[in-house]
């Protein structure tokens, strides 16, 4: 029975892109043609040996994995219970996961022919990982972004526009994640014949769920075999931030059939309960459909798409890819948020005793450790440290005064 | 018979092609609405496309989504549409489909959506981001209530797809006569043109072209072809320039009635159907 439940959750999704009743596709009926034409490229490159070579290639050379795992001895001991384990996506080119998906499908945009990429950013760091990839490939780069999302991380603006990427501002709504998505929608609306929309996370209409899953899936391989190697066992607990879900759900899958370890989603839990403070998707939403997928979603009685807050650009975001929904509903990942104030403060104690600065997002799952840990003697946790914090200097600098 | 077919046989007798009007629902307030809908019906509009705002509209260039926001800051809910419509069928017969997204009606609930709209005299629905293979429950709530769904088909659209989105509409297809979100452009795409000879060979239903439509030579373009033309973003020009004006009702009828005049089919296009 057991066997059967876990080879369920791990073939998922279905033809039409379902993880249970989540994910499938509710798009424009002009882009479900351009989505289908995607899912063919990207099974052909799947089973195609030639395109596993290259995308390993370039893992390796230009990116920099494998990502070392490694064990933060001087917080395990200043915490005093789980010893914890980081995965340091951090250490990646461009300084976050997100390449691992850029690389994956820059090689499906040069397959199919198209010489125009589009992408979305909220931190800035998908689209700092699309402008290197279209700059690697020598592809045409537009990214949107949200005009407060453009002030907030604006360090990672200037890296993009140096490497020949447009950044187009979006002051619509809240002038975030969200409305960066709904404008690189309206461009492929427009120019799918010449344009791939290189979608940064593990949401959006089949088949980018899958797609962007399986190329961040590298980070959960690659993990558990290095705990395998340091620790001869699996970890007891695996921990990831959960904005769209790329890098947890990268991290998580290779995990699912392992019935013993646990893993946890830490969702932004912003400066409040209310609606519009947070952006936590479990506790504060309930499922509707947003950006061509099902999902749990932030919203209003008469469904309208809610407003959220979070210090943390990258996890400011009203929906969550359908596969944690499902994951959700199936209570194989517990999903639980951190505030604002905690992820500092985790920011604050990761440098200071590892030498380590995360990015905000990923310094949520960085608290909810430094939460628990007191409580789990014996145990083993592993964080993905998805990015580095260096983008995020200027909120560090506006939230802990006396740095300088 | 439903309002809509009604309205395509009377129009099919008159020899003459349907001036569909979108309208914004709420915008610039809820108490405008019946007031412009009449307008545009005097005009000359044959439907009615009544839009429910939605807070994120991907499908919608900058004039309907700004549109939605007045409206949305109006305070217009699904159950504020619904008494628009109530108070628009004391006064009037034209056919109303309501238009909107996904999310907003499956809030609400497809079985409580399709019997409120047909208790308040909607004729049909169009959600523009629902997608034939997601449709099943909509479909079945659509069909015990009366009311005509309306699916979108585009160039993309395969000629096997075509058909089933055809055989799924009721009342008309809608066909989206370029790529890119509404809004108005200065041509009619040649895409349209071919896009309306694809699907009349696999489906009967009239055809509705829209998307990029707003001036009276894109309504001649296309009245040798189509059954009816959607306009949207050009009326809602109208009401965000025009919001505050006394004669906001008489602009939009004015702009129907040049719309339609232009949907008058010449002698000489007739005999070369």
């Amino acid at each position: 029975m057991a066997a059967t439940t876990t080879t369920t959750i791990t073939t998922l999704p279905d033809a039409l892109g379902h993880f249970g009743p989540y994910g499938g596709r509710y798009v424009p009926e002009i882009l479900v043609a351009p989505l289908d034409q995607l899912e063919i490229a990207y099974d052909q490159a799947r089973a195609d040996d030639g395109f596993r070579d290259e995308l390993e290639n370039l893992s390796r050379r230009f990116a920099g994995r494998p990502t070392p795992l490694y064990h933060a001895k001087r917080l395990s001991r200043h915490l005093g219970g789980a010893e914890i384990y980081l995965k340091r996506e951090d250490l990646l080119h461009t300084g976050a996961h997100k390449i691992n998906n850029c690389l994956g499908q820059g090689l499906l945009v040069e397959r199919m022919g198209k010489k125009r990429v589009i992408a979305e950013t909220g931190a800035g760091q998908h689209g700092v990982a699309t402008a290197a990839a279209c700059a690697l490939f020598g592809f045409e780069c537009i990214v949107y972004m949200g005009e407060e999302d453009m002030r907030r991380q604006s360090p990672n603006v200037f890296r993009m526009r140096l490497m020949g990427a447009e950044v187009i501002g979006v002051d619509t709504g809240s002038r975030t994640l969200k409305d960066a998505i709904s404008e690189a929608m309206r461009d492929w609306v427009a120019h799918f014949e010449t344009t791939h929309y290189l979608l940064g996370s593990a949401l959006g209409p089949h088949p980018y769920p899958r797609m962007v899953r399986d190329f961040n899936s590298v980070i959960g391989r690659e993990a558990r075999r290095q705990f395998l190697d340091l620790t001869g066992g699996l970890p007891d607990v695996l921990m990831a931030c959960v904005g769209g879900g790329s890098n947890s759900i990268g991290l998580f899958h290779p995990f699912l059939e392992d019935e013993r370890v646990k893993m946890v989603g830490i969702e932004a839990g912003g400066r409040g309960h209310r609606l519009g403070e947070h952006a936590a998707r479990f506790s504060g939403g309930s499922p509707g459909v947003l950006h061509g997928t099902y999902s749990y979603l932030l919203q209003d009685e008469d469904g309208q798409i809610a407003l959220t807050h979070s210090v943390s650009a990258g996890l400011d975001y009203a929906t969550v890819g359908p596969e944690h929904s499902w994951l959700h509903d199936q209570g194989r990942v517990e999903y639980v948020s951190c505030s604002d104030e905690d992820a500092l403060e985790a920011v604050k104690l990761l440098s200071r005793l590892e030498g380590v600065i995360p990015a905000l997002e990923s310094a949520h799952a960085v608290a909810e450790a430094i939460r628990r840990a007191p409580d789990a003697k014996g145990q083993s946790f592993l964080i993905n440290l998805s990015g580095r914090g260096d983008k995020d200097i200027g909120i560090f600098r506006e939230n802990m005064p006396g740095l300088g | 018979m439903s309002r809509i077919i009604s309205a395509f046989e009377r129009l099919r007798r008159e020899n003459n092609r349907g001036l569909v009007a979108y309208i914004t629902a709420g915008d610039p307030s809820p108490g405008h609405t019946v007031e412009l809908i009449l307008a545009l019906e005097q005009g000359g509009a044959d439907i009615i496309e009544l839009g429910v705002p939605f807070s994120d509209p991907i499908a919608d260039g900058p004039v309907i989504q700004k549109a939605g926001e007045r409206a949305l800051r109006a305070g217009t809910t699904f159950p504020k549409v619904l008494d628009i419509l109530r108070n628009l069928r004391t006064r009037s017969e034209i056919p109303v489909i309501i238009f909107t997204y996904l999310n907003p009606i499956m809030r609400y609930g497809f079985a409580r959506f399709a019997s409120d709209a047909a208790a308040a005299g909607a004729d049909g629905a169009l959600l523009t981001d629902l997608n034939i293979e997601e449709a099943g429950l909509y479909l079945a709530e659509m069909q015990k209530h009366g009311l005509d769904p309306v699916f979108l088909v585009s160039q993309t659209t395969p000629d096997d797809r075509l058909r089933v989105l055809s055989r799924s509409s009721a009342g008309f297809v809608y066909l989206v006569s370029r790529a890119g979100v509404t809004g108005e452009r200065d041509r009619v795409s040649d895409q349209a043109r071919r896009l309306i000879e694809r699907t009349r060979r696999v489906t009967d239903l009239p055809l509705a072209v829209g998307f990029g439509l707003s001036k009276p030579e894109h309504m001649r373009a296309l009245a040798p072809y189509a059954d009816a033309a959607v306009v949207g973003s050009a009326f809602m020009r109208v009401i965000e320039e025009h919001q505050d004006a006394p004669d906001l009702a008489d602009r939009m009828c004015g702009l129907a009635a040049r719309l339609k005049e232009g949907l008058r089919i010449p002698v000489e296009a007739e005999d070369g159907r």
